[in-house]
């Protein structure tokens, strides 16, 4: 068993799974996505990020893409919360919440993929 | 290092930021995510939390120890605890990785990385003709100073960094891309250029006969089209490169050796090769002629060696005075010795002796010899071999007859072959036709150039480099006769200060000294010795059809449709009514 492996599977998962959770739920329902899940989901996103410079495979290329990918558009999604929040005077609305939970639904389709070559990767070593 | 290896540096400078990145983000978070939770006080007193917006900001600014104070609303007690503790934990995330940052860009591995991206990228970059020069000691200095003032860029892979250090102080017009590396690693040569588009030869010139054998394999094997110039100082590894058919194999002791034997049996041939062959800037000063008689040498080694046999070639006695005479050569007369000391000179019988050569591997050991020579016997003719270009100032302060500096005699090598082919035959005729011949030339040449280097160049007509000749000779209007084309652009009843000394056909046949009503044809190449207004006037003429008209046929042409229109008209209006 090799640690780093475990430490970077854990990550790409994690950074799938969080970003799951603050997906799930009506689209424009506020109470159905937590602000501080969305939190989470950009720190590791960012942590999963970092963990995969300096990989020159072409594989290692992908991941790397597929990451950035999912950082810009969490970045955006918390952008659009905190002007929904803090610059609109309504508040986070029903309609700022929806823009919010499908830019996640993207940075979620490019952890899919993440997690997808992660396994892809894993039933390609024989051993 | 090769490429490949330096290229894994940047990933592993990648991963080693891997570390200092992910700390960073951490305590970011910690910071952000503790100060939400943390229990605070709005405007009114009442109790609050921090939202992520005020969170994030304030956190970025105090990391960032800008602190802009407690916004915006002042903190509540179990707040400040908080974050006190996150200014310690970021000054400490911060300290971390900008640590871990400078230590990699310190890093020589990384350093030395960058440098190859960036020659690289240069050399890639480059779109005009250059030549590829490993090897950047005096030879190469040289070859680059003259490359530069003809217009030519040149790229230099050299292996000691100081005198890489020092190319930048030589204040070369052109930008020359160097680096600093083993020239024996095809990489290098291949990132170097050896295999782009532009680049037009390899000069391998550096002091290990080794590298410079490896370089001529290197560009036999990955570029056969390129022209290949290559220094070699021994007989085995001239005969190496020969045999894997590398085209130019100079050997500075070697073609010394010819030089002298040429001054000895035809001194006014071997002035005119030296006038043809001087780098261009440079004086050539004439000399008086070796005399024929008892010849002393001091110093048996590579180049004693090659002198020798070269004056034993034209029949001339030597005397050798060295400390021990190899095994296998008792047929000729030896002086065992020192050449510095009086009594070796003596013995070696210096009063009868009409010249002396000091061959020696040791500047001041072969200055004191010609100074010890001259004092017994002032009428010597003194051949003297300089080592180092840095001890110029003592070999100019001696008046020697011959001053032998390998360095310079490779550089002329290299710049007659690369810039104009056409010397070569030319100068292989020169040795074939005589004494006499060679004699008038040479006085016809430098009395009208004088004994300044000249500008030596070749033309090919060709739609490249004369597009409106070619056009001429493909109308058929009339031929083209060499003297015509010679005459100045500017006022046709002058002439070019400039001579034709050779031309070479399409078809393989050649012309010395082609006469002024020889018609040039295309696809011919022509060799000519001027001065450098000549050379552009030349071009000129040669690219230009208004020049091209004026000059073979006096007559002004005149530019532009409307004009063109007018003059046919004048040109038919005369015949129509006569």
């Amino acid at each position: 068993m090799n640690l780093e492996k475990v430490i970077f599977g854990f990550f790409i998962v994690l950074a799938a799974t969080l970003n799951f959770g603050f997906f799930i739920g009506d689209l424009d329902n506020p109470i159905h996505h937590d602000v501080y899940e969305l939190f989470a989901a950009i720190v590791v996103n960012l942590i999963a990020t970092v963990l995969k410079f300096g990989d020159r495979t072409h594989i290692g290329a992908i991941h790397l893409s597929t990451s950035l990918v999912a950082d810009l558009q969490l970045i955006a999604a918390a952008m659009v919360w905190s002007y929904g929040a803090h610059v609109t005077d309504a508040g986070v609305t029903p309609e700022i919440i929806a823009k919010v939970v499908s830019l996640s639904g993207g940075a979620l389709f490019a952890n899919v993929v993440s997690v997808v070559i992660l396994i892809a990767e894993t039933i390609m070593q024989k051993r | 290092m090769n490429p490949e290896a330096y290229e894994s540096t940047f990933f592993l400078a990648l991963r080693r930021l891997r570390v200092p990145l992910i700390t960073l983000i951490l305590i970011y978070a910690v910071s952000i995510l503790g100060l939400t939770l943390v229990p605070g006080l709005d405007a009114e007193g009442n109790p609050s939390r921090m939202n992520f917006l005020h969170a994030f900001y304030f956190i970025s600014y105090t990391a960032t120890t800008i602190g802009f104070g407690e916004i915006p609303n002042a903190f509540s007690e179990p707040q400040r605890m908080w974050v006190t503790f996150c200014i310690y934990l970021s000054v400490i995330g911060w300290a971390y990785s900008i640590g871990a940052l400078l230590a990699l860009l310190q890093d020589q591995n990384f350093r030395n990385a960058v440098r190859l991206q960036r020659f690289g990228q240069a050399v890639r970059d480059m779109r005009e003709p250059f030549y590829l020069v490993c090897g950047y000691g005096e030879t190469g200095q040289l070859i680059c100073r003259a490359l530069d003032q003809l217009g030519l860029r040149a790229v230099v892979i050299e292996i000691d960094d100081r005198r890489v250090s020092q190319l930048d102080l030589h204040g070369h017009s052109a930008d020359i891309p160097a680096l600093t590396a083993n020239a024996r690693q095809p990489e290098i040569l291949k990132l170097a250029g050896l295999t782009h588009q532009y680049c037009r030869g390899v000069i391998a010139l550096t002091n290990d006969d080794g590298a410079n054998l490896a370089i001529a394999i290197s560009a036999r094997l990955l570029a056969p089209e390129l022209p290949a110039l290559c220094r070699a100082e021994t007989v085995e590894t001239a005969a190496n490169m020969a045999s894997f058919g590398t085209r130019h194999i100079i050997n500075p002791f070697d073609k010394f050796g010819r030089y002298l034997a040429l001054a000895l049996h035809a001194p006014a041939a071997y002035h005119l090769l030296e006038w043809l062959t001087a780098v261009p800037g440079t004086m050539v000063e004439p000399h008086r002629d070796p005399p024929r008689g008892h010849w002393i040498l001091c110093g048996y080694g590579r180049f004693g060696k090659v002198l020798v046999s070269a004056l034993e070639q034209e029949n001339i006695p030597v005397t050798i005075i060295d400390h021990a005479p190899p095994p296998g050569e008792s047929q000729r007369r030896w002086v065992r010795g020192d050449g510095s000391s009086a009594p070796a000179l003596l013995e070696a019988r210096i009063q009868d002796a009409v010249g002396i050569v000091a061959s020696t591997n040791d500047d001041v050991n072969n200055l004191s010899i010609v100074v010890t020579a001259r004092e017994l016997n002032p009428r010597l003719f003194v051949v003297l071999r300089q080592n180092l270009q840095a001890n110029q100032a003592l070999f100019n302060a001696f008046e020697s007859d011959f001053t032998v500096v390998p360095s310079q005699i490779v550089a002329r090598e290299c710049l007659a072959i690369l810039t104009t082919p056409l010397l070569e035959p030319f100068l292989w005729q020169i040795k074939q036709r005589g004494e006499s011949w060679a004699s008038t030339l040479l006085d016809q040449l430098t009395g009208s150039f004088g004994w300044q280097a000249p500008t030596v160049w070749s033309v090919h007509i060709g739609a490249v480099e004369a597009p409106a000749l070619m056009d001429w000779l493909g109308f058929a209007h009339a031929p083209a006769p060499l003297g015509d084309l010679l005459r100045n652009p500017h006022d046709r009843t002058e002439e070019l200060q400039c001579r034709m000394l050779y031309l070479a056909r399409e078809d393989q046949s050649t012309v010395m000294l082609p006469h002024r009503h020889t018609p040039v044809q295309a696809g011919d190449q022509l060799l000519l010795v001027g001065c450098r207004t000549a050379r552009n006037d030349l071009a000129l003429t040669l690219s230009n059809e208004n020049t091209l008209e004026y000059v073979l046929q006096g007559r002004e042409i005149p530019g532009g449709w409307v004009w063109e229109q007018f003059a046919q008209l004048c040109a038919r209006l005369p015949r129509s009514e006569g």
